[in-house]
């Protein structure tokens, strides 16, 4: 049989051609256990294949060494902190470099512009040699267009090259034309007078177009990087070292790479959690708003799990790591607004067409604008018309602002969202929540808490709460159902005193029993007191009707076989719940509950939380049936839960919002996930995407409405009737502020906020 | 119409008509992934005024990872979408860029540029 063998990929530094690679391959080929090894010169990666038990990832390292070469050290998956910042330094480097040409560009602009003007003043024109001034210009503009325009040249040649035009390509063609005319007009003067046409020159339109272009990229760019800084600063988030603690008891503090799954790591008051992980020592309230949005702090237990990036507020605690590195909530929710970033809306189709054939459309019209001008234009200054204006309409046809316009608000939106706890996961699930007119609300986890919690402490006259609360606890400690644990939550939430139980014994379906203090404790269903032959008291059977009516869990407490006492057990509506339910309904949406839970319950909840149309009843496996009941009368459904059991239902309706950081199935299901447990991201999600949706229909209709009414301008529609010409300068302008006004529009979503 | 007239009619005619032959309905450069050892479609694309091949051709349901160089500074090919697959990549300049994907459904998807312009297609069999 043959060994199996393991694939290794290396990152390759130091080759500088195809050799060098054949080097690297030879050098790995060689080494012993190796059976297959090859480099890739472009990606300088070399993929190896070979035998665990005969050579080792470091071994290969040593032979690529061998070889004098380097093996560039990959972290097990490179985090989106450390490709972020080598990203953020490149642009950084690229704004200096642009900006640096912007300058030099005005600057020669600055003194190109007044020179040009002096033909217009006859005195100063009868003594300066016109010949002489021409040079002059000449020498001036060269470095605006061989420095500072260069790029607009080289891209749109690549593009040319690859039969595809980008915006550059108008750029340069349009610059071009009017400095080509002008060299010719410099050099070969006499060609032009010899055939009655002044020899002109547009040095100062090619500077100044380029400088104002320039201008306009130098904003686009800043304003670029503030797109994506909700983004940038949630990756920057991420702790930089974790207190580890060694199996001899030592803490060192190490850089969070080195952090590995099952590390104990301290956190002490103040310091940012590292990684993700499961408490196994201490407490501590934790400000978890980096993740969920949530702004209250979380008091957390020994066995609570802790996130990475959150912070700890008040007390010191050590966690067991459970997750590092890119499987962490944070790399996670990261990973899931780069995805909707990258995502493309519905909306946006219509601009993708037209972009798509935008540019050599423009050149189209540009040739024929300079055609027509030429032949109906007045002979002597018909090629100077026709020339501006052919450069005047490929000039203001920049489709920037049509780029740009839905990219940047969902870039903005998105990483907005994140940091109120909204994880959308697309641009299509932005688009959905805008269009939605009817929430459907699974009650159980999202009206209410998911969990029974006590709501009445009864007890019969002549015994005191505070005695008895205590005694029960100690029984229901030992118990491992949801309903004592909810009894002792409250007996813990009361401060009782701790007791102990002694001959805890648990009887199926009815409850449990043990002694406490000496005395025979029973905690149970009515079934549990009947079958121990404890009868009750009138009085204490009205007080049970009157629980069971508000659609409550009775639990009944005998003490020394003397029935004494009631537990009322519900599960709770969140504090949160109605007033999101209003701001919903605010909203135009209506609100319709749906519910596992028998129709008295389902219409107490509903009265409470302001809900008028609810399904009780509802078994799991027809919530999406009920969805497209809903979506049968002609609404547009966003269903909101949190339980696998939602998944069919979020996946059923127009979008599905998992609350609760959910489970992974339910996120699977939903267009849009909300860390945080109550409504109020409901209500957030869906401002947000009414705002962002808003924000790119006056983006795409500012674009459009920009392109369709300047090129006709420019290419002088307007002057048989007004006599109206767009100066190619003026053309620069305005398409620098085009985009530069797109994406302040897209910006201003930064400042959402939800109230 | 005097001779100078006819002359720019006739060529800018001329040259309209070669724009939209030359960018629209020209032949487009297609390539086939290679499949590696480990069944990875690997695709070297390089970045410069546009993709080189622009028409990449995959196998359905196997992994595929595309490797972009761009050969360019300009600001036009610094950003690479895939809508379809929910991708958006900054691509470093002078750099190669890993695009790891799997498609899933049979069909022809477009990437472009950040703004659209630069565009190529995976043809997905
Ligand atoms: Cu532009």
């Amino acid at each position: 049989m043959e060994p199996a063998t393991k694939t290794e990929t290396l990152d390759i530094e130091g080759m500088t051609c195809a050799s060098c690679a054949s080097f690297v391959e030879k050098s790995l080929s060689r080494t012993p256990g190796v059976q297959r090894a090859m480099v890739n010169f472009a990606t300088e990666k070399a993929t190896v294949d070979y035998v665990p038990t005969q050579a080792s990832p470091a071994t290969l390292k040593e032979a690529v060494i061998n070889a004098g070469y380097g093996v560039v050290e990959r972290a097990p998956d490179t985090s989106a902190a450390e490709r972020s910042a080598e990203i953020d330094c490149q642009k950084a480097l690229a704004y200096q470099k642009l900006k640096r040409r912007f300058w030099v560009a005005v600057g020669l602009a600055v003194i190109i512009m007044p020179l040009s003007m002096l033909m217009l003043w006859p005195a100063m024109m009868a003594r300066v040699n016109m010949q002489w001034l021409n040079y002059s210009l000449l020498l001036l503009t060269l470095p605006v267009l061989l420095y500072s325009g260069r790029e607009f040249y080289v891209s749109a040649w690549n593009g040319f090259k690859h039969r595809a035009a980008n915006m550059d390509t108008l750029i340069a063609v349009g610059t071009g034309a009017a400095f080509l005319y002008s060299l010719a007009a410099t050099v070969v003067p006499g060609f032009f007078t010899s055939r009655g046409l002044m020899p002109e020159v547009y040095y100062d339109t090619t500077a100044t177009i380029i400088a104002l272009i320039l201008l306009g990229k130098v904003l686009e760019l800043r304003a670029k990087t503030q797109t994506s800084a909700a983004m940038r600063s949630l990756i920057g988030l991420q702790a930089k070292t974790a207190c580890v603690v060694r199996p001899d008891g030592a803490e060192v503090d190490v850089p969070i790479e080195q952090v590995q799954l099952g590390d104990l790591v301290v956190v002490r008051p103040g310091e940012k959690v590292a990684t993700d992980g499961l408490i196994t020592e201490g407490s501590s309230a934790l400000d978890e708003a980096m993740l969920t949005g949530e702004s209250l702090p979380v008091q957390k237990q020994v066995g609570d799990p802790v996130f990475g990036a959150t912070l700890n507020k008040t007390g010191s605690f050590r966690f067991r790591v459970t997750k590092v590195g890119a499987d962490t909530m944070l790399s996670q929710i990261v990973k899931l607004v780069e995805d909707a970033q990258g995502s493309r809306a519905p909306i946006q189709r219509l601009a993708d067409k037209v972009s798509a054939i935008f540019v050599p459309t423009v050149v189209v019209i540009a040739i024929l604008t300079f055609v027509i001008w030429f032949d109906l234009a007045p002979a002597g200054t018909r090629l100077p018309l026709a020339l501006v204006n052919f450069v005047a309409v490929l000039i203001i046809a920049c489709p920037c602002a049509l780029g740009l316009a839905t990219p940047t608000a969902i870039m903005v939106s998105t990483g907005k969202g994140a940091e109120h706890g909204v994880l959308v996961r697309n641009a299509e699930a932005l688009e959905k929540a805008y269009q939605v007119n009817t929430v459907l609300l699974d009650k159980t986890g999202t009206i209410t808490k998911g969990e029974p919690a006590v709501t009445d402490f009864w007890t019969l006259p002549g015994q005191e709460a505070a005695q008895l609360l205590p005694v029960v606890a100690a029984v229901e400690r030992q118990s491992e159902h949801p309903l004592a644990e909810a009894v002792v939550r409250h007996a813990d939430a009361q401060g009782a005193a701790s007791l102990t139980a002694t001959g805890f014994r648990a009887v199926e379906g009815k409850g449990a029993a043990a002694t406490v203090n000496g005395q025979a404790v029973l905690i149970g269903n009515r079934r549990l007191l009947a079958d121990e032959g404890v009868s009750l008291s009138p009085t204490l059977i009205t007080q049970a009707e009157q629980l069971l009516s508000q659609a409550k869990t009775v639990l009944y407490i005998a003490v020394a076989g003397q029935a004494v006492g009631l537990v009322g057990v519900a599960d709770t509506v969140r504090d949160t719940s109605a007033a999101a339910i209003r701001k919903l309904q605010a909203l135009g949406i209506e609100v319709v509950m749906m519910t596992g839970d028998n129709p008295e319950t389902a219409a107490q909840v509903a009265g409470q939380v302001g809900i008028t149309r609810y399904f009780a009843e509802v078994l799991p496996q027809d919530k999406a049936g009920k969805v497209k009941e809903l979506q049968g009368e002609g609404r547009t459904v966003a269903m909101v839960g949190d339980g696998i059991n939602d998944a069919p239902a979020l996946a059923q309706a127009d979008i599905g919002l998992a609350i609760g950081s959910g489970t992974d199935v339910a996120m699977e299901a939903a267009g849009i996930t909300l860390m945080r447990s109550d409504l109020n991201g409901v209500v957030t999600a869906i401002e947000l995407s009414r705002q962002t949706i808003r924000t790119i229909k006056q983006n795409l209709f500012f674009a459009f409405i920009y392109n369709t009414l300047g090129i006709p301008v420019a290419a002088g529609l307007l002057y048989p009737f007004f006599g109206i010409l767009l100066s190619p300068m003026l053309a620069a302008g305005a398409m620098a502020l085009s985009s530069v006004s797109v994406l302040t529009n897209s910006l201003r979503l930064r400042s959402f906020d939800n109230h | 119409m005097d001779t100078p007239a006819i002359l720019v009619t006739v060529g800018g005619l001329a040259l309209a008509g070669f724009v939209l032959w030359y960018f629209f309905f020209s032949a487009r450069q297609t390539a086939s992934a290679v499949s590696s050892s480990g069944g990875v479609q690997e695709v070297a694309i390089t970045v410069k005024g546009g993709y080189s091949p622009d028409v990449i051709e995959v196998e359905r349901g196997k992994p595929v990872q595309l490797s972009f160089y761009r050969d360019e500074e300009n600001s036009c090919s610094e950003e690479l979408l895939m809508p379809d697959f929910s991708i958006r990549r900054d691509l470093p300049a002078f750099k190669t860029t890993l695009v790891e994907l799997l498609p899933k459904e049979a069909g022809t998807f477009t990437f472009t540029c950040g703004m659209g312009m630069l565009r190529g297609s995976l043809v997905v069999k």
